[in-house]
């Protein structure tokens, strides 16, 4: 809304001065369950491997160096390109049906956002097995294909990178949705009939006003999506099979398999490292603080 | 009398089940300004949605310059719209709400340049091209919804409620600022707004609906002086009432039988005949008060007590009871020597037969 008293009054409670105190319990369970893990692990990136896995404290660059190696090069290639193919269809199908909800009326916008959120009463670990069963070569959707005559062979999707797509998509749709729903609730519905009034067509409707005023949303859904796919584990391991690893298989690979912990914690590291300059560089170019500072 | 600017004809509209425009017809022309005015819920928003285009008429029909608006989209309308609460772009700068029509036509650069100048000189907003609506007064951005719609030069200037957002000494002010844009870029513009003093002062011709009809179409004059129905004449300032029936009718003037009163005279406005109920109608400001019967020169006396006094400055406000039911307010100049009346006073209420309506609904 651009009612011009809220802007004010907005401004005025960022500068009151707030107490602290309440900030205790959050900044000491971040110290004591992040930061502190999160230096071990920095500290180990730096350690080397035991004879028998396990930590030797001696300092080496080794495994930074090894991150290097062409067939890890690989997989990170593969997690960014399934990351971010995952963020994109997210965006694609979560946009209009997020715009649906938004738009709907407001007793309905309840039991559509139930059913956006419903999956999450069921264990993960539960739902990829099922899209194990659906997707497999006697698997309902082969059946059905078969059946339906669109298919005379059953096509091989699971154990593939597109076996890890659909399930990756499927996971992280409602992250998509709920940030862009919010966006587009907040949407002033005469601000869009104000261009359409100023000759504004469909096309220039959506990108000249509803996309740029929603753009919050939209920033926020794709990294709520690309940042826990590109780390996915569960997904990769069950749809993918062996053939298909991402960097979060190959830490667990290292970590728990190899037993190469010093290895482990410094691909752990760069992946974060990666992740934190992608969003910093990603605010940069795409001038979000811009559009944040005039929104406000 | 050339094309009118707009020309609408037994518009319906219904939400759901109810009635929200019934049967209207009124047509505007060229360069005038006309206001929809009523309470809320009187249907003149959707009628102004409805020559936006933003919703669709059930039954009827709306020409704009002689062409049918018949599911015509608002982005094909030649009229612009300036909202409620200005409904400005937010990510735009004041210079690209003011562009963004204009840009959408694909009007060539410079001339998008020099008009857009040209809107926010005469919106005195030349100083302030880069800023954000958020960074503007509640004025400021009425003027930008302003420029924005007229810089398209439309064929017809819509306006919803259009000063109803800013504070009282804005809106005063504001009022003679948009008759005299208004009358320099020379469209048409149709305002609705539940504020009939505004109406009054700003337009040419006024609408007055309720419950979704038009009760009543004409200038600001003949929407005071001559209302056609008590809900005119209670909407459009304020008015004394008093019920009685028609006694005889002359040829301007009737006269009304009320029990327990001298008989008045009155003006009428729709044709009466003799044993007719009807509401007389009168202006605070037309009665005069006096202590002595006998007082010549009016058509009509009453006797009345005054219950309340009111110095209000320029003038003095009387609550005057005529008899139990009946309450009336009188305004009375304060010309300084006069002594006023004060409470509990006996009077006599006189006025003439011109300033008296009388109305059958």
């Amino acid at each position: 809304m651009i009612d011009p008293s809220s802007t004010v009054s907005r401004h005025q409670s960022t500068r009151q001065r707030h107490p602290y105190w309440p900030l205790f319990p959050a900044v000491l369970w971040m110290l004591a369950f992040f930061l502190l893990p999160l230096l071990l692990v920095f500290a180990i990136s730096f350690a080397s491997r035991g004879l028998y896995g396990g930590v030797r404290w001696v300092f080496s660059l080794t495994n930074y160096l090894m991150i290097l190696d062409p067939l890890y090069l690989r997989i990170y290639g593969r997690s960014f390109l399934l990351a971010s193919g995952t963020t994109g269809i997210c965006l694609l199908i979560g946009y209009p049906l997020a715009y649906f909800i938004a738009r709907a009326p407001a007793r309905w916008q309840g039991v559509w956002l139930l059913f956006v959120i419903i999956p999450f009463w069921t264990n993960f670990l539960v739902r990829t097995y099922a899209w194990m069963f659906i997707l497999r070569t006697e698997g309902l959707l082969n059946t059905v294909l078969l059946d339906v005559g669109m298919i005379r062979a059953p096509i091989e999707i699971l154990y593939t990178d597109w076996a890890v797509l659909i399930g990756l998509v499927y996971g992280y749709l409602p992250f998509m949705v709920l940030p862009l729903y919010a966006a587009i609730e907040r949407l002033n519905r005469s601000v869009v009939e104000a261009a359409w009034d100023l000759y504004a067509n469909g096309w220039s409707l959506f990108w000249r006003v509803i996309f740029p005023l929603t753009k919050s949303g939209v920033i926020a859904g794709c990294l709520l999506v690309f940042i826990p796919t590109i780390g996915a584990y569960i997904t990769p391991d069950l749809l993918g099979g062996a053939k298909t690893m991402m960097v979060g298989n190959l830490i667990q690979h290292e970590y728990l398999v190899i037993r190469d912990w010093p290895f482990g914690s410094a691909i752990s590291f760069v992946l974060m490292a990666a992740v934190v300059l992608g969003v910093l560089m990603y605010f940069k170019c795409g001038g979000v603080f811009e559009d944040v500072k005039e929104r406000r | 009398m050339g094309t009118a600017s707009v020309e609408v004809r037994d518009l319906v509209k219904y939400h759901g089940a109810i009635l929200a425009v019934d049967r209207c017809s009124f047509s505007v022309q060229p360069g005038e300004f006309f206001s929809l005015i009523g309470p809320s819920g009187s249907g003149k928003t959707t009628t102004l949605r409805l020559l936006a285009g933003f919703e669709q008429p059930d039954r009827g029909e709306i020409l704009i310059e002689g062409r049918s608006m018949q599911s015509i989209a608002p982005n094909h309308r030649p009229v612009n719209l300036v909202f409620q609460n200005y409904a400005l772009f937010p990510h735009l700068t004041v210079f690209k709400n003011v562009a963004f029509g204009l840009e959408m036509r694909h009007i060539a650069h410079s001339e998008v340049n020099s008009r857009v100048g040209a809107a926010l000189d005469m919106v005195r907003l030349h100083d302030k091209p880069d800023r954000f609506p958020s960074q503007l007064s509640g004025g400021e951005q009425q003027r930008v919804a302003l420029a924005r719609a007229l810089v398209n030069r439309p064929a017809v200037v819509l306006l919803d409620e259009p000063l109803g957002a800013l504070d009282q000494q804005l809106r005063q002010d504001m009022r003679l600022e948009l008759k005299a844009i208004q009358e320099q870029v020379g469209l048409t513009f149709i305002c609705v707004t539940h504020h009939q003093e505004e109406a009054l002062t700003m337009s040419d011709r006024v609408a007055v609906m309720n419950r979704g009809r038009i009760l009543q179409i004409g200038s600001p004059r003949d929407m005071y002086e001559s209302p056609r129905s008590v809900f005119v004449a209670n909407f459009v300032g304020t008015s004394n009432q008093l019920t009685g029936r028609v006694d005889e009718v002359n040829a301007v003037t009737c006269r009304i039988h009320v029990p327990g009163m001298p008989s008045i005279v009155a003006r009428y406005q729709i044709s009466l005949t003799v044993g007719t109920p009807v509401t007389l109608t009168i202006r605070p400001e037309r009665l005069d008060l006096s202590r002595d019967q006998h007082e010549s020169g009016l058509d009509n006396r009453v006797p009345a007590r005054i219950d309340k006094a009111l110095y209000n400055g320029s003038d003095m406000h009387y609550k005057l009871r005529l008899s139990d039911q009946v309450v009336w307010t009188a305004r009375v100049v304060n010309g300084g020597d006069q002594k006023g009346f004060t409470a509990g006073e006996s009077v006599y209420v006189g006025w003439n037969a011109g300033d008296g309506v009388a109305l059958t609904e």
